[in-house]
């Protein structure tokens, strides 16, 4: 047998973890005693493997080991006769499945961890943990939220689903698009909390990245049909693609016009793009598909001034069909201003001044840039100034002062907003 | 099979006559259905938040408030008692009763009785 690294272990440990999970929380029906089993598995799997090699099936062992402490416990501590019956049921030979019917279970698991019935926060925490394997003070870390906050926010999270009976199932008919959709957004905004990071935290959070297009690899597997699923993989993979490129040396944030489109992942794009394709076809179009249509679109371009505007500003129409949010209609503005002229952007930025938007930096900075391509100078400054005092970020601010600072020159150059402008 | 309660949340301004009327209709309709359905178990309606007194023991004697335990604008003005296999199953009934009601509705997991 090959000699085996603890990366390597690491690795099955990210990739098999979540099954492992899944198939001991529906086998045993208790989701501490099934990550409890697991974890003892993979400690076991650490001391076992450098010594006797990988076995043929890395997650079968996991699965395997993990079920036989649980009936070493449950036998030890086999006081309540509870406990005894689910010993008994994990004894039995044709009780619970191993391996083959493994899909369906992390599909159960991610369901069950998107419940609307749980808190927005607790739904992502628990699908880090329970799935991704996370730690929770990887989990907190990514969240900026002290470490004890996280762990009562899963204990209390495990306690209502197992009091309140929420079900272990793959919701069906009617309720699963509904159901759907909060696996997707729980997903999104785990990859949009590491894709929107700022530099001081920028490595612990690019995990979250890759955390979210693992746990969107993995339900495309398990919903081939879903072309949302696909819409919003390809979604996460062209974005990311741009990574490398979105920052400079300095970790100051380069807007999408201005970026080293050398350092795109060419691989990335090229799958991001086939998913497009594949799923567009489908004819059932939603909005992450959509918006993967439109990261495509900037994908295609090899030079900026190369840009379908006029196509992007098609499928932003579409998208305020499905989504008619005010952050669409901005989004749409800018690919207006770009396809039909900064002064017909500017006209639909404007109509959005009620929307609740002038909170936000990104309503400012894009007006901003439209009235510095007008030669607005004075209101531009103004604009730049208002974006500033609405950022946290530190390079969004960076970039900001910089764009305020040529705004003095007042060119009247086209130049496009800051990236999130295209999203 | 566990039981849920689901709690009515109620205004204290009461609804003009026929509209009262039409609600006491339709929930009367979904008492129906879960009686049919077998998923029954209790149903207490109850008087008016202004009608509650609020007991604390102190030193061996009550000490008695006049009103709810909780101020407010909002009351628990009736509750029924289901059973249900699980809270996607709980959500459905209360999903239908909120409709007949007009009202939200809180469902509690209640504790089991062994």
């Amino acid at each position: 047998m090959e000699p085996v690294s603890i990366a390597e272990i690491e690795r099955v440990f990210r990739a098999e973890y979540g099954r492992a999970v899944a198939v001991l929380v529906r086998a045993l029906g208790d989701i501490d005693v099934a990550e409890e089993a697991v974890q003892e598995a993979f400690t076991a799997a650490a001391d076992r493997w450098p010594r006797d090699g990988l076995p043929p099936s890395p997650a079968g062992w996991i699965i395997t080991t993990a079920r036989n402490r649980a009936i070493d416990r449950m036998r030890r501590e086999s006081t309540r006769a509870e406990r005894q019956a689910q010993a008994v049921a994990l004894l039995t030979p044709d009780g619970p499945p191993q391996e083959s019917p493994v899909r369906d279970e992390r599909l159960r698991l991610i369901f069950t961890c998107c419940h609307p019935a749980l808190a927005v926060d607790a739904r992502v925490a628990l699908t880090l943990r329970l799935l991704g394997g996370l730690t929770t003070a990887e989990i907190a870390h990514a969240f900026l939220v002290p470490e004890p906050t996280l762990a009562q926010r899963l204990v209390r999270a495990k306690n209502k689903i197992k009091s309140a009976g929420i079900p272990y199932r793959v919701p069906q008919g009617a309720d699963l698009p509904e159901r759907l959709k909060s696996v997707l957004a729980v997903i999104y905004l785990i990859f949009n909390e590491g894709y929107t990071a700022s530099s001081g935290e920028r490595l612990s959070r690019a995990h979250l990245c890759e955390e979210a297009i693992r746990l969107g690899r993995g339900l495309v597997e398990l919903m081939p049909d879903e072309p949302e699923a696909q819409g919003l993989l390809a979604l996460m993979l062209l974005t990311e693609s741009r990574r490398a490129a979105r920052t400079n040396d300095d970790g100051d944030l380069v807007p999408l016009a201005d970026q080293d489109r050398a350092r795109w992942d060419r691989a990335l794009i090229a799958e991001g793009q086939a998913l497009v394709r594949r799923c567009l076809r489908r004819g059932r179009p939603g909005p992450y598909q959509i918006q993967a249509a439109i990261n495509a679109v900037h994908s295609d371009a090899a030079e900026p001034a190369d840009t379908d505007w006029g196509q992007i500003r098609q499928l932003y129409d579409q998208l305020l069909a499905y989504t008619p949010t005010p952050v669409v209609a901005l989004n749409r503005a800018v690919a207006v201003a770009e396809a039909d002229g900064p002064a017909t952007g500017l006209a639909l930025v404007d109509d959005l001044d009620d929307s609740g938007l002038e909170r936000f930096h990104l309503y400012h900075a894009i007006r901003a840039d439209l009235l510095r391509r007008l030669s607005r100078c004075a209101e531009a400054v103004a604009a730049y100034e208002a974006a500033i005092a609405r950022t946290d970020s530190e390079p969004q601010r960076a970039f900001l002062q910089r764009r305020r600072a040529l705004t003095d020159r007042c060119l009247g150059d086209p130049v496009a907003g800051p990236e999130g402008g295209e999203r | 099979m566990v039981q849920y309660l689901l709690n009515v949340y109620q205004p204290d301004a009461e609804l003009p006559a026929p509209e009262l009327a039409r609600v006491m209709e339709r929930v009367t309709a979904w008492d129906k259905e879960v009686k049919n359905a077998g998923a029954w178990v209790f149903t207490g309606g109850l008087h008016h938040a202004s009608t509650a007194t609020v007991v604390r023991a102190k030193d061996g004697d009550a000490l008695l408030t006049d009103g709810p335990f909780v101020e407010g604008k909002e009351h628990i003005g009736g509750f029924t008692v289901i059973r249900a296999t699980d809270l996607d199953a709980a959500v459905e009934w209360a999903r239908k009763l909120s409709e007949a009601a007009g009202l939200p509705i809180e469902v509690r997991p209640m504790q089991t009785v062994d």
